[in-house]
This record gives structure tokens, C-alpha cells and sequence, in this order.
């Protein structure tokens, strides 16, 4: 079984997105930088695979030299090997080019399985995976929940709206996006961090492709609600709001 | 034309079909020439989609169209996929609009790569930029709002975010003509073989119909602390929800979660405690009536849907309400 993950490095949870000085792009030269969580899943997600089917583990991630970080760490977790689209302009690129810039870099691989997050923390465009796969010309399912292979076909736990869910068949080769909380995640262990050190990481170069959307505009978003910010001490601030819920907005029993 | 793709399920329309004709129409209000618009039902003939087809005439549109194959009798990716592009191809739209649902998120970015067309996701506001349409679309779980124009030939795809588009304006006084059109689906080419969806746990609790809620999320830290949250949801008389980082983590039961994955709330109180407010938990409780955010991060975006806000550490300030409640 071999399995490649695509990987997004994306600015961590509690960094503050700031607009450059065109409102069109992020000032993140000062961000910190974190896998993309879905697809740390999708990561611990082709690792237990490998544990249990055997096989390689081939970690990818397309965008400018920062990302390398992302398969290193990949690396220290598990993984076989890495595999860096490099390249300056995959930094803000839209689904489309870094979908195309990931399916030509898994093409010739062979692979059985990609995996991937669901979607990303920072676009948030939710249609990376699923292109690769039509760009892969193979077979897909989105939001999985659980994945069990037998015989050259995958049949894996689709989650559905409103806590429903529902199992899908198909065919390998496949791709397959991951739902955050598949899996319980493992952490890189010392000796992990040591024997990624003698893991290859291979840079490749690809023909971008057009891209099909651009952003005029970064805002951020008006309040859809007048907010009552309480400030003081926690027990002030405790007080008043208790009084306020019961006096002001009437919603205690 | 503006196609807007519609989804049923047991011959009823969804809630979020019609925000996505709300958001056509708001397309055709902005864009003189984008319209008419025309809403097109994928299925399978039979009593199921004729049921749907007939409600869907009451919208405010030019057409309804149910898109029929025989293949389409279940979702399939591969099958909505080749549906779509025959539809695609014989109606010559310039925008197709479809609801930002799971099922959208399926199989319309694999549609927009075939066919090779833009596809703009989860919108949440349209507008014209140099003459052309562009949408507004949320980027970090909602803490910027982008606007993004589609590139190279029509159509442009979108699919339209859960609550963005009201839908008071969706039907019209009169029923609309309905048509057919049907489509080639080769079976053969469906690789997906889909099972009976099914409900994994019977949900314990009914949060839909809870009068208060207290909802914890990641700022909860450790396991051990969601006794803190019970213990104000009791002195509340709240039920205990969940963001779904929390669930991952099996801290609280799965079915407890409260966003567009989980359960859709509207109490008339909400407390959200360490809880940032990514779109996905926002859409599960935007609703709600008063709204309580407690959050050390005062840039957090749950401070936006919040009527009482708390910028602190919800360790110190959650004994306090709770002495403050017994008191």
C-alpha cells in the first residue's frame, strides 16, 4: 500500500491576520506556521494505513522553501519520504494551481491512496482534494470518517450532514479528504526526529497552472451584533453579568 | 442565465436550496444582465423529485427544471459530475449557484475541474467589480471576509454559504413552469457505490429544543476542565455543548456538537466559553437568542454574534459567575 499525503502549511491558530498595505494580500512575513490540522489527520490517517496494510508513506506539500518544515515534521511522525512542489508563487495560490501542482507531483508515484484534509484553516476553499482527484482521473470520496481497504477497492465512512453518516465504496487508486478527529494524533517521538534527519526530501519543479480566481479585496467582517463588553475583575465582571442576564435580557430561570 | 442547482432528499427541498435562489436573485438584483434565472433539480424520475419539483415552483424564478438520469437515483460524485456537465452544456448558464452543503462540497469541485471553469466556495455576499460579478467569501474560519473575482470563461461556479441569503424573497405568489431535461448518465462510469446513510448514536440529547446552552470549546484546554462547564451549566440550568474540536478529542460525546456538522441551536441563551467561533460552529448557533462570549482572545470571531462579551480567562471569570449565580 502506498499512500501519499498532500500537506498545507498554513499561519497558526492564534496568529492575528494582518492586510498588507494593497488590502488584497496578508502581511505574514511575521507569521508562525503550523500543518494545516485536517491534514495532520489525513497524515496520522495513512500511517495507521501503513501499520496496518504495510507500505510507504510519501509526504507532500506544494508552496515557497518555508514549507519544508511541514514534511520534516511529517517526517519525524512517520512518514517514508518527502516530496516539496517548490515554488515562490504556490505561497497564496487558489485551489486550482495547487491542485495541479500536487497531482503533478503524485503522478509519477504510483500511488494507491492520496490523502488529505478536508480543507484548509487559512482559504478555507475546501476543493483542493477533490480536484486533485479529477485531475488524477481517480475516484473520490470527501469528509471520511473511517477507511478500510480490501481487494483493491477502499470502502470508507462518509460524514453527512446533521449526525448522519454513511459508507461508500470504490476502486483504487483514490483520493480521499479527511475529517479533523478521524483519528487520535500521535506527536513526532525523539528517535522519530532523529531518523527523519536520513529521510529524503526531493524538491521537484512544475508548470504552474492558470488560476481561476483572484482576490480584489480583504476586509474584516462588520458585527452582525451590538456587543456589551464587560470589564474589570473576574468577580465584577461575574456580577454584571449575571445581573444583566437576569435583569437586562431576562433569559435565567 | 443563473442556474441554481437545488438538492432533495425524500421529495423535500432544503432550507439551504432556497438561500441559494435567494443569493441568484440577489446576482440578478446587482447584475442586469446575469439573469434570467432558472432552478434546476437533479434526480432520478419518479414520485420523489415530481414532490420536490412541485414545491420548488412556488420559487421566484423564470424555470424550475428537473435534471433526470436514471443514474441519479442515489448521489454519486461521478454521477452528479456527468449530470451536471450534460446540463451544463445544454443550457449554456453564466453562473451556477449551488448550496455550500456536503454534498456540494463533494462533487462541484471535481465539476468545475472537469469542465474546467472557476468554482468561488462558501460565498456570503455578492457584489460587481469593473462590470462583472464577484463574491464575498470568508478566509480564516471567518476572520477576514475576501473578495474574490472568478477568472477565465463563464460559467463561474459558486456555492453559497449556510444563513448568508434570508430566504423571504426565494417564493413568488404564482407557480413557475416546470420542465424536463434529461440527461446521459453512464453507470459504468460511476466508480462511487454508495450505502444507506445511516445515524450513528441516537442523540442523547435533544439540543435543538434546550432553552440554554453552555458551549465549550478549545480554550477548555484539558479533559479534566469540562467539569467547570457543567458545573455553570447546571448553576444555569443549561444543557452542555460542544465546538467540534472538542469532540475530536472525545472530551465531550460526539453528539453534543453543536455547527454544520453537528447540531443547529437556537436557545434563548447561549454561553460560549473558550470557543473561538470558526464559520463551522457559527452556523450551528447564530441563531440563538442572547449570546455570551467568554474568550482570552479579544479578536476571536464568536465576539462578532456575542450580546455579552468577556475578554478573559474563562478559569478566573467561571467560578465567579457560578458563586454569582448561587449567591
Amino acid at each position: 500500500m502506498k499512500i501519499a499525503v498532500c500537506l498545507k502549511q498554513v499561519p497558526a491558530r492564534d496568529w492575528l491576520p494582518r492586510l498588507d498595505d494593497s488590502r488584497t494580500a496578508l502581511h505574514d512575513r511575521d507569521a508562525t506556521w503550523e500543518t494545516n490540522e485536517p491534514d495532520a489527520y489525513a497524515l496520522e490517517e495513512a500511517l495507521r494505513l501503513k501499520e496496518r496494510y504495510g507500505g510507504e508513506v510519501v509526504a507532500c506539500a506544494a508552496g515557497p522553501a518555508r514549507v519544508v518544515q511541514v514534511l520534516r515534521e511529517a517526517l519525524a511522525r512517520g512518514a517514508d519520504r518527502g516530496i516539496h512542489v517548490d515554488d515562490q508563487r504556490l505561497a497564496h495560490a487558489d485551489a486550482f494551481v495547487t491542485a495541479a501542482a500536487l497531482a503533478d507531483a503524485v503522478r509519477g508515484e504510483d500511488v494507491d491512496l492520496v490523502l488529505t484534509g478536508l480543507q484548509s484553516d487559512d482559504q478555507g476553499f475546501a476543493q483542493t482534494g477533490v480536484i486533485l482527484a479529477e485531475r488524477l482521473h481517480r475516484a473520490h470520496a470527501t469528509i471520511v470518517m473511517e477507511i478500510q481497504v480490501e481487494d483493491g477497492r477502499v470502502r470508507v465512512k462518509r460524514e453527512l450532514e446533521g449526525g448522519w453518516f454513511q459508507w461508500v465504496g470504490m476502486p483504487l487508486p483514490a483520493v480521499l479528504t479527511v475529517q479533523s478527529g478521524i483519528n487520535q494524533l500521535r506527536y513526532a517521538t525523539l528517535k522519530g526526529i532523529m531518523a527523519a534527519k536520513k529521510k529524503e526530501i526531493r524538491t521537484v519543479a512544475v508548470e504552474l497552472a492558470p488560476s481561476r480566481q483572484r482576490v480584489v479585496g480583504l476586509a474584516f467582517p462588520g458585527k452582525t451584533r451590538r456587543t456589551r463588553m464587560l470589564v474589570g475583575a473576574p468577580r465584577e465582571t461575574a456580577r454584571d453579568l449575571v445581573r444583566l442576564l437576569r435583569d437586562e435580557a431576562r433569559v435565567l430561570p | 442565465m443563473i442556474l441554481v442547482v437545488a438538492e432533495q432528499r425524500d421529495g423535500t427541498v432544503n432550507r439551504a436550496s432556497w438561500e441559494a435562489v435567494a443569493a441568484a436573485q440577489v446576482m440578478a438584483g446587482v447584475d442586469a444582465t446575469a439573469g434570467p434565472i432558472v432552478v434546476a433539480l437533479p434526480g432520478a424520475p419518479g414520485n420523489a423529485l415530481d414532490a420536490a419539483m412541485n414545491d420548488l415552483s412556488a420559487a421566484r424564478v423564470a424555470e424550475v427544471l428537473a435534471i433526470e438520469s436514471l443514474a441519479l437515483d442515489v448521489y454519486t460524485a461521478d454521477g452528479y459530475v456527468a449530470a451536471m456537465q450534460a446540463a451544463i452544456d445544454a443550457l449554456s448558464p453564466t453562473v451556477v449557484v449551488f448550496p455550500h452543503t456536503y454534498q456540494a462540497r463533494d462533487f462541484v469541485p471535481g465539476l468545475a475541474a472537469r469542465i474546467d471553469r472557476s468554482v468561488v466556495t462558501d460565498v456570503t455576499g455578492v457584489i460587481v467589480v469593473d462590470g462583472h460579478l464577484a463574491f464575498v467569501r470568508p478566509m480564516f474560519q471567518g476572520r477576514l471576509a475576501a473578495t474574490v473575482v472568478p477568472e477565465g470563461p463563464v460559467p463561474h461556479l459558486v456555492t453559497v454559504q449556510a444563513g448568508a441569503f434570508p430566504t423571504d424573497t426565494a417564493r413568488g405568489d404564482a407557480h413557475v413552469p416546470a420542465g424536463h431535461l434529461a440527461v446521459t448518465v453512464d453507470r459504468s462510469t460511476i466508480r462511487q457505490q454508495p450505502e444507506p446513510p445511516f445515524r450513528d448514536t441516537r442523540q442523547a440529547v435533544d439540543l435543538s429544543k434546550a432553552e440554554r446552552i453552555v458551549a465549550v470549546g478549545r480554550g477548555i484546554r484539558e479533559e479534566r476542565h469540562v467539569a467547570l462547564a457543567r458545573d455553570l451549566a447546571a448553576a444555569l440550568g443549561a444543557e452542555l455543548g460542544a465546538s467540534r474540536p472538542v469532540c475530536d478529542g472525545g472530551w465531550v460525546p460526539m453528539d453534543c456538537q453543536i455547527g454544520s456538522s453537528g447540531q443547529t441551536v437556537a436557545p434563548r441563551l447561549y454561553v460560549a466559553l473558550g470557543i473561538s467561533g470558526a464559520i463551522q460552529h457559527l452556523v450551528g448557533m447564530k441563531a440563538s437568542g442572547v449570546v455570551v462570549a467568554i474568550n482570552k482572545d479579544a479578536d476571536a470571531p464568536i465576539f462578532e454574534v456575542a450580546d455579552y462579551g468577556i475578554v478573559a480567562d474563562l478559569f478566573d471569570v467561571v467560578p465567579e459567575i457560578i458563586k454569582a449565580l448561587e449567591s
